[in-house]
């Protein structure tokens, strides 16, 4: 039996242990008794406040922070459910997908408001706008477009000041920005005539929120679509280069959402992470110790902007719809 | 009597069990049928989204360019949100090979064109799946999609839990109140009842007259022939009553004819043998008088004791009367009577009752008591009036004292006497009709003592 286990443990350590982190982090006291794995889609940046914040109030528990992209984070939880205890991601329908498909742990003991919870095992603690990001020096003596159609109108003016200058996720890589596009487009039309703008204009294509944004500040492209809202808005440094724009005409506004792996070997402290993550976050964005915008429970969302946690999220998961939508995007944006 | 009675089950436990049974199982039968029917319809409800969503994926399908494409809507799935979060699968097949969705969730059969809801399993929780297919032309042929969406049960569980609670909650109170109905019912039932058996318990032991207040109609013939029965009872007693009386007077007075001519008979004839004849012929006509005197005046005493009036009398006064009327017959044999009395002794009784009690110790004492003696009559007035009648015989035989009060009874000191044994008989039933006792004894100097106490 315990060969069994041995067994197990070093084919689940294996594909973790393969695994290239974008980042990797050891929070509180390393010779502490307990160590929770977390694997997060979040900049280690942003959410060390939070991490602090835990290991500050329960000192008998380390945590080893792993950041990675939604849809490796997506694989590595299915391929081994065990190597990690709590798992953070922004795409809200792969996350849905984990918890449908029974990658989640219920974790009772505490009120979470119907909305932003799923069966008790997936919960949503920021709320994220999807955002535009503009280079002020690009749109100097012009006026910054507020929605996506001024966008447009924008870009088809001075073509020219924006050939491939204009970027996006490249939603076949990233999970977040494959959500957001998929929202859009169920949302409005507009979307696909601006990513057909945008790819007439050579966009560029992103992994990550954080790239987008350096390379707007620097100036290297002029717009930046959907991008990430908390992280921009985070980058207090770049306040003068860029400038984020909360879409007028409509929003798509994410939730970040945790679970408890159910493969978890230490179920208690992982819930004990997610009910303190839940309690505290509103508090400490409230003292701006971060920069991540808790959810405030007591208020529920707007209701048409934010994407509901719901199985209509498998929708765009769903192999033939993402081949379709996969296409039809490639079509617009890559000419 | 009573204690005899074989009682079986009480008509009021018998008609509560019925009723209450009756209730329980008519609950229990409710429970069970709206659970079943609104289980159901929740059921249904399920079902139906279920087969919407289903319908929604099929209609998406379709063939473009010689390619097939499914693009279903957000709703398809969107619709399938419960308040308790269920989780959903789903599955699309093309031509039985799976295009996208659960591998593990088989659609019902391909070939089944109709939309088809069952129970079962998928990766270990069960769900309730529902699926169809539908028919798409191509170039090369014919294709078929088929498409299963399953869909867990715990919002329907959560339903179904309040339902049976809120069912069993009415389940619970029918039955209790239809508890209270058949106890209110049994005992309305019964009341009629029991207030009969009342009212025959409150009447004296000598009223046979017929129930006259109204019962239900159901007890009617119950008590109508109670009516007869009583009726009938009634007419007996009075009968044999009547029937002694009558007898022994009609006895009697022939006696007396026969008897004056015995002793006619008896002063003519002069043969020793022929007048012992005669003697013995007398005598036999005394018992036979006796006899028919002491019946009729025990016919008489039964019946005046059942009816018996009470009236304010004295006592003292009562015997003193008594005494001197039975003066000549004491004298005959030399006897004298001793009377201790108070001036007055009230009591509540019959006076004609007492006086035959009476009369019969007293002469019992005169028959029994050897001439030349004295027979004491003492009337005390204390807790309750007593009186003592002592004579100076030889008392009651000793061996037969407990049984000289039983009719016919006769001591072994009686033979050669004239008597028929029921003297004590009369007096004790007169003591017990007037709620007292006889005692007999007999005194340590000799003779016989009877306590008459009221
Ligand atoms: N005073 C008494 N002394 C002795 N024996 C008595 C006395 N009184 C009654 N007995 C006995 O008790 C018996 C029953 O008495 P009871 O008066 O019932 O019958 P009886 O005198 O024989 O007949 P009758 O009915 O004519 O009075 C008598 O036969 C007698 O033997
Ligand atoms: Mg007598």
């Amino acid at each position: 039996m315990r060969y069994f286990f041995l067994v197990v443990a070093l084919v689940c350590s294996g594909p973790a242990g393969a695994q290239q982190w974008e980042d990797r982090q050891q929070f509180g006291d390393p010779d502490a008794p307990t160590l929770l794995r977390v694997l997060s889609s979040t900049d280690t940046a942003l959410f060390a406040p939070v991490l602090n914040d835990f290991v500050d109030t329960v000192p008998s528990v380390s945590i080893d922070y792993h950041v990675a992209a939604t849809a490796e984070i997506d694989q590595v939880v299915r391929t081994s459910s065990a190597s990690f205890d709590v798992v953070i991601s922004s795409a809200m329908d792969l996350q849905f997908k984990l918890a449908n498909d029974g990658f989640a742990a219920r974790v009772d003991g505490f009120e979470q408001p119907e909305w932003a919870q799923w069966r008790s095992s997936l919960f949503a603690f920021t709320s994220e706008p999807a955002t535009i990001v503009v280079n002020r020096e690009a749109f100097a003596g012009a006026a910054v477009p507020r929605t996506r159609q001024d966008l447009i109108r924008a870009l088809r003016d001075r073509p020219d000041s924006f050939r491939a200058r204009v970027g996006t996720y490249d939603v076949r890589q990233s999970g977040l920005g494959y959500l957001f596009a998929t929202q859009d487009a169920r949302t409005s039309e507009t979307f696909w005539r601006l990513m057909e703008v945008m790819g007439n204009l050579d966009a560029q294509l992103y992994c990550c929120s954080g790239a987008m944004i350096e390379d707007v500040a620097s100036g290297k492209i002029a717009v930046a679509y959907n991008v990430l809202g908390s992280y921009a808005m985070a980058r207090d440094d770049l306040v003068d280069q860029i400038e984020v724009i909360l879409p007028q005409d409509f929003q798509t506004i994410m939730m970040r959402t945790v679970l408890v792996s159910s493969g978890t070997p230490n179920p208690e402290g992982a819930a004990t992470f997610v009910r303190h993550l839940l309690q505290r976050g509103q508090a400490l964005s409230t003292l701006s110790a971060t920069s991540l915008p808790f959810l405030d429970f007591t208020r529920p969302p707007a209701e048409q902007s934010t994407i509901a946690l719901e199985p209509a999220l498998l929708t765009y998961l769903d192999r033939l719809k993402s081949q379709r939508f996969l296409a039809e995007w490639e079509d617009a944006i890559i000419q | 009597m009573t204690s005899a009675l074989r009682s079986s089950t009480s008509l009021r436990r018998r008609l509560n069990i019925v009723l209450i049974g009756g209730a329980a199982v008519l609950a229990l039968l409710i429970f069970l049928f709206v659970r079943h029917y609104t289980t159901q319809i929740a059921q249904q409800g399920q079902d139906n989204i279920l087969k919407a969503s289903v319908s929604s994926i099929l209609d998406a399908a379709v063939i473009r360019n010689g390619t097939l494409e499914i693009d279903f809507p957000y709703a398809a799935l969107s619709m399938l949100n419960t308040a308790s979060d269920d989780r959903v699968f789903y599955a699309i097949y093309q031509d039985g090979a799976l295009l996208s969705g659960y591998e593990a969730l088989p659609p019902a059969g391909s070939e089944s064109f109709n939309t088809i809801s069952r129970t079962g399993r998928f990766n270990d929780v069960p769900v309730r799946i529902t699926s169809a297919a539908r028919r798409l032309v191509t170039s090369d042929g014919v294709t078929v999609i088929s498409v299963a969406v399953a869909q867990t049960q715990d919002a329907l569980s959560l339903t179904l839990a309040g339902i049976s609670r809120t069912v069993a909650f009415f389940g619970a109170g029918f039955f209790v109140m239809a508890t209270a109905l058949s106890f209110w019912a049994s005992s309305a039932t019964i009341a009629p009842l029991n207030r009969l058996a009342q009212s025959i318990t409150r009447r004296g032991p000598q009223d046979l007259s017929p129930v006259q207040k109204p019962v239900p109609s159901e007890m009617a013939p119950l008590v109508a022939s109670l009516n007869t029965l009583m009726g009938r009872l009634d007419q007996s007693l009075r009968q044999s009553e009547d029937f002694i009386a009558e007898a022994a007077h009609r006895v009697r007075t022939p006696l007396a004819t026969v008897r004056s001519h015995a002793e006619a008979t008896l002063q003519r004839v002069e043969r020793e043998e022929n007048r012992k004849a005669l003697r013995s012929m007398v005598r036999a006509i005394d018992e036979s008088s006796r006899a028919a005197g002491q019946l009729l005046d025990h016919a008489m005493i039964t019946f005046r004791a059942d009816h018996l009036e009470r009236q304010s009398l004295d006592l003292a006064a009562l015997l003193r009367d008594l005494v001197d009327r039975l003066e000549p017959v004491a004298e005959m044999k030399d006897i004298s009577f001793k009377l201790l009395a108070p001036e007055e002794v009230h009591v509540l009784g019959d006076p004609i009752l007492l006086q035959n009690a009476f009369r019969n110790l007293i002469d019992n004492a005169l028959k029994y008591a050897p001439a030349e003696s004295v027979i004491e009559v003492h009337v005390t007035n204390g807790a309750s009036a007593c009186v003592e009648i002592r004579d100076q015989g030889a008392g009651f035989p000793p061996a037969q004292i407990d049984e000289l009060v039983t009719r016919f009874a006769r001591g072994e000191n009686a033979d050669g006497t004239i008597g028929s044994g029921l003297g004590l008989t009369i007096a004790q039933d007169v003591a017990v009709a007037h709620g007292g006792t006889l005692v007999l004894q007999n005194r340590e100097e000799g003779g016989a003592c009877v306590t008459f106490s009221l």
